[in-house]
């Protein structure tokens, strides 16, 4: 029996271009401290810009709350922009390293699951697997709650990391 | 060779000074005529460096806490930035309090702080304190300058951040070898930070619809908050609201944005209000907020916050704006640049029937100022230094009753004339900023009306205060107890007034005066209180305590009890008690 939680607070993806200082991820992280907002996952890493850098943010909350998100990131010195994905199309991933003991059920039928969700096992022993899975944060939730029921001895996600698609508009069939 | 060729050589476009140095010259650049600081170890290169400098005026404070107070109050005066310069580790974080007042009532300060040498920094060294991390929260931006060719530029950036869109503190850390070492000074005076661009025009559309909404309102009211201060808005406001003919309450922070001496002013909403301003505020049908927060303070229980109202919110900080409260027309922008455009489109609507029940409410329940012949009300101490000074002196506070009534019976009519904490709510804040403003406004009258208990976590500024001749009239409304504390204990804890009494563990305040070389004086009635006015508004060279001894018992009315509504005021201790 699956033992997930449903959250039902709408969740927001937020991309958020910084100046690259530590300073500044941290006024960021402290913000959602300090205001008491949800922090479901944080990614900080160089944009192709140098001196920039680019969070991607998880969160949870209506849309008031998200607003006011986003106004405080905003009154932050050194942010540049910040984009609210949520409702926009966009391209996410999430990479995710879990290692899955193969005691009980042995390793064919683990690895069958991993080829479900084109996870590659990158580390082999007696008794366990380690496989490498990209997608979407749902796709990568799916995989782990599928594998949890064999026991799940570690595993690393990097959260979302997320970008606009070029093209937001519907296609024209006719 | 060429004079040209000549004069360039003499003069090149960058020179190379120290660290402290090129501080001391970008401040002067930046037209900072007085830093409140205290020196210390690592700050010594910049103290070495102002020793002989004889064109920025250093105010030596006896605390940081208190100094970065007095740069508050100077600020505040002014609208200039105010500056103070404390060593690493404890003279950083003593300045963490005032730093957090000013964030809260957002004050443009610029506090500098020395740091140990760069190359120790995370080792614990002797008076490390991560300054940058400690006061994350409570600054709009900080700095920790590692390179001294990059000190003259985070100097003026931080001085641009700290003054444009929403004032607040700024801190730079200076560590102690990077003052030493000899950098580029280029005197560019120019700041551009992409990142930084507050929207000072509204929207037009915006505008547009809130001067329609205005116009046909039957029942409107204007709600003015600190951002009219902070955005010397003052003029436009009163302009506009007379012109319209619509009332005016202010914020404890908009005190002197709008005359109080005009027919349109229902005085300070809030938890300790005016009646009328706080019925006016629940039954307006339409609610024009201008540079106000919707503080706590102010909407008293939020689901009973003015529900009959269409609302309009103008602020710089779009954070501001439906972070309590819902409004129907939020404009971000610059009040001093929206105000005007609202009322070129608005016409003044037709009010006469709101104005008469203003009128009844007015006259049914007007602020009360008790008096006795032997004994001195407080709000009776209140208007008599109102009277005395004639509506024209810089008053300062703490925090407390005094404050409240400070700011329901001074007629303040004035911008830049009421200093106190309002968001924080600090304590000791009053007679440090009091000195501030005294210093930077010297042809002003600057009354610093106090409590006992207030007084005592800064009265040793008066050593200050004597040395550099700062006349400041300390009013001390001394009831020998933490007043408002008292007064909730007694309204919402059964009478139990837990350690809020000093009862006759005070100091003698009249010989504390003296014996820092300031004028004391005490008064038990209302004549002896005239006299001492009088005497000590005449005293122009030296600090005066007045020690005014009042009713001990009284407590500060109207009041909303905490939770209650706006319109669930009361009046007396007996109404208290009946709740």
């Amino acid at each position: 029996m699956s033992t997930t939680t449903i959250i039902k607070t709408p969740k927001h993806t937020l991309s958020v271009l910084v100046k690259h200082n530590l300073n500044t991820l941290s006024r960021i992280i402290g913000i959602f401290s300090a205001k008491g907002f949800e922090l479901d996952s944080v990614t900080f890493a160089s944009e192709a810009e140098p001196g920039m850098a680019r969070l991607t943010i998880t969160t949870r909350g209506d849309e008031r709350t998200v607003e006011q998100i986003n106004k405080h990131l905003h009154n932050v010195v050194d942010v540049l922009k910040v984009t609210n994905l949520t409702h926009k199309k966009c391209i996410e991933r999430e990479l995710a390293i879990v290692k899955v003991s193969t005691a009980k059920v042995g390793r064919p039928e683990i690895m069958l699951i991993a080829q479900a969700f084109k996870a590659k096992v990158i580390d082999i022993t007696s008794d366990k697997l380690a496989l490498e899975v990209t997608g979407n944060t749902d796709k990568v939730d799916a995989m782990i709650e599928v594998l949890r029921p064999y026991g799940i001895i570690a595993m690393s996600r990097t959260g979302s990391i997320a970008l606009k698609r070029e093209f937001q508009g519907a296609v024209n069939i006719n | 060779m060429s004079l040209k060729s000549v004069k360039k050589a003499a003069m090149p476009d960058t020179q190379t000074f120290n660290g402290a140095e090129i501080l001391i010259k970008t401040l002067a650049d930046l037209d900072v005529d007085t830093i409140f600081g205290y020196p210390g170890g690592a700050v010594l290169p910049i103290y070495d460096s102002l020793f002989d400098n004889h064109d920025l005026k250093h105010v030596l404070i006896r605390h940081e806490q208190a100094g970065t107070h007095a740069a508050d109050g100077y600020a505040r005066a002014t609208g200039k930035p105010g500056v103070v310069l404390a060593t690493s580790g404890p003279g950083g974080t003593n300045t963490v309090t005032g730093i957090a007042t000013a964030m809260m009532d957002s004050i443009p300060l610029v506090v500098l702080t020395g740091q140990v040498p760069t190359s120790v920094i995370g080792n614990d060294a002797f008076q490390e304190a991560d300054i940058v991390g400690i006061t994350r929260p409570i600054t709009k931006q900080n700095y920790l300058v590692r390179d001294v060719n990059e000190l003259e530029d985070v100097l003026r950036e931080a001085f641009h951040i700290a003054t444009n869109g929403r004032p607040g503190p700024v801190l730079v850390d200076l560590p102690k070898d990077m003052l030493n070492t000899t950098g580029n000074y280029k005197c560019n005076d120019k700041v551009d930070i992409p990142s930084f661009k507050p929207t000072l025009h509204g929207h037009q559309p915006q505008i547009a619809k809130a001067a329609k909404m205005l116009s046909e309102a039957k029942k409107p009211l204007i709600y003015v908050g600190g951002g009219a201060i902070s955005g010397e808005a003052w003029k436009e406001v009163t302009a506009f609201a007379e012109r319209l003919n619509v009332p005016v309450t202010t914020t404890l922070m908009g005190l002197g944005a709008f005359p109080e001496s005009r027919p349109q002013s229902l005085g300070m909403l809030g938890m300790h209000g005016t009646w009328y301003a706080n019925m006016a505020m629940t039954e307006c049908d339409v609610l024009l907020a201008v540079g106000a927060r919707f503080d706590d303070r102010v909407t008293g229980r939020l689901n009973g916050f003015s529900q009959k109202s269409r609302k309009i919110h103008i602020d710089i900080d779009p954070s501001c704006i439906g972070k309590n409260v819902d409004v129907e027309i939020p404009i971000v922008g610059d009040v001093k640049r929206v105000i005007p455009a609202i009322d070129k489109l608005a016409k003044p609507p037709e009010i006469s029937e709101w104005w008469d029940t203003i009128h009844s409410w007015q006259k049914e329940h007007p602020l009360v100022v008790p008096r006795g012949d032997d004994k001195i009300y407080p709000q009776h101490m209140v208007k008599m230094i109102s009277e005395v000074t004639g509506g024209n002196a810089i008053v300062v506070t703490d925090v407390g009753q005094h404050q409240m009534w400070a700011a329901q019976h001074y007629k303040f009519n004035h911008p830049r004339s009421w200093i106190s904490s309002g968001g924080l709510g600090t304590m000791g804040y009053g007679f440090p900023a009091a000195m501030g403003a005294a210093l930077a406004c010297p042809d002003r009258d600057v009354v610093c009306i106090t409590g006992d208990g207030g007084f005592q976590m800064s009265s040793y500024e008066l050593a200050t205060a004597v040395e550099y001749k700062i006349p400041v009239k300390i009013a001390l409304m001394n009831n020998n107890c933490l007043g408002m504390v008292r007064q909730w204990q007694q309204l919402f804890y059964k009478n139990r007034t837990s350690y809020s009494v000093f009862g006759s563990n005070n100091p003698d305040f009249v010989k504390m005066a003296e014996s820092y070389g300031a004028v004391g004086m005490r008064a038990t009635n209302p004549e002896e209180m005239r006299e001492v006015l009088n005497k000590a508004m005449k005293i122009k060279d030296a600090p005066v305590l007045m020690d005014f001894q009042v009713v001990e018992t009284e407590n500060c009315y109207p009041m909303v009890p905490s939770g209650a509504a706006l319109d669930e005021m009361v009046e007396s201790d007996e109404e208290a008690n009946k709740g």
